[in-house]
């Protein structure tokens, strides 16, 4: 019975041993979906389309350039959704909320 | 100094075409008499309104481009604010947009014109050399003409 009892026990210590084991290769999954296209972490392909297309001013009149970048219920889409550059987010957000000040867009949508 | 603004303003849409026109003049007569240039009318037409504003729709929507200085500019939102067919404006301050532009319209144009030049000077070797310096220095120059 002693016998039996040691294989047990080096299973159970086999199993504890793997969680932290598989902790190492996870550590390296933010890295690994830049290639598969995981969904969680990076998505860095997306690029700035003001940047890549050379748009320099952001007019607020030009409704249907700003209605790309605002969600359904007229709520601004964040950077990390549109790829769009720090500058430029900042530029779209200011022309944005002065469309919406003159009713060119609404401040909120579909209630 | 003269700065350069471009107001738009909605008028109520149950206004007739000729009396919207005699409220432009009249504005258009205020920034003349003020001692500003008046770059610019355009009527944008009726338009849905995004929301409801003082119980209408939709409303006739002008854009006027002006260079005027400050006062003239407070004056005229004054005559806006004042005016009943009128029922919402908005000023915006464009010179330094516009500066900001005209900076990387003038790069751009150097740029061009640079490698413009470099296939005329009949010297291969000239066009490699210049190219990648100046395409150096001017992504430089429109990232510092962006910041």
């Amino acid at each position: 019975m002693a016998d039996e009892t040691t294989p047990q026990r080096a299973p159970e210590s086999g199993s504890h041993s793997s969680g932290p084991r598989p902790g190492g290769p996870r550590s390296g999954g933010p890295g690994g979906p830049g290639g598969p296209g995981g969904r969680k972490f990076f998505r860095r392909k997306k690029v700035c389309k003001f940047c890549t297309e050379k748009i320099d001013a952001i007019p607020y009149r030009d409704v249907r350039l700003l209605q790309g970048f605002v969600a359904e219920r007229g709520k601004i889409v964040p950077r990390r959704l549109t790829g769009v550059c720090t500058t430029h987010q900042r530029r779209l957000t200011r022309a944005i909320k002065q469309a919406r000040n003159i009713a060119l867009l609404p401040f909120a949508a579909r209630f | 100094m003269e700065r350069f603004y471009e107001v738009m303003f909605i008028v109520r849409p149950d206004i007739e075409d000729a009396d919207v026109d005699k409220l432009i003049a009249g504005f258009e007569q205020t920034i003349v008499n003020g001692g500003g240039n008046l770059r610019s009318t355009e009527k944008l037409g009726r338009r849905k309104l995004a929301y409801t504003v003082r119980k209408f729709n939709d409303g006739n929507y002008v854009l006027l481009t002006v260079d005027a200085d400050g006062k003239l500019v407070a004056e005229l939102e004054r005559r806006l604010r004042v005016s009943e067919p009128v029922i919402k404006f908005i000023t915006v301050r464009m010179d330094e947009e516009e500066k900001r532009l005209n900076k990387i319209k003038a790069i751009r144009a150097t740029r061009k014109k640079v490698s413009a030049q470099a296939p005329a000077a009949a010297a291969p070797v000239a066009a490699p050399a210049p190219a990648p310096v100046e395409s150096a220095e001017a992504p430089a120059e429109a990232t510092q003409a962006s910041a």
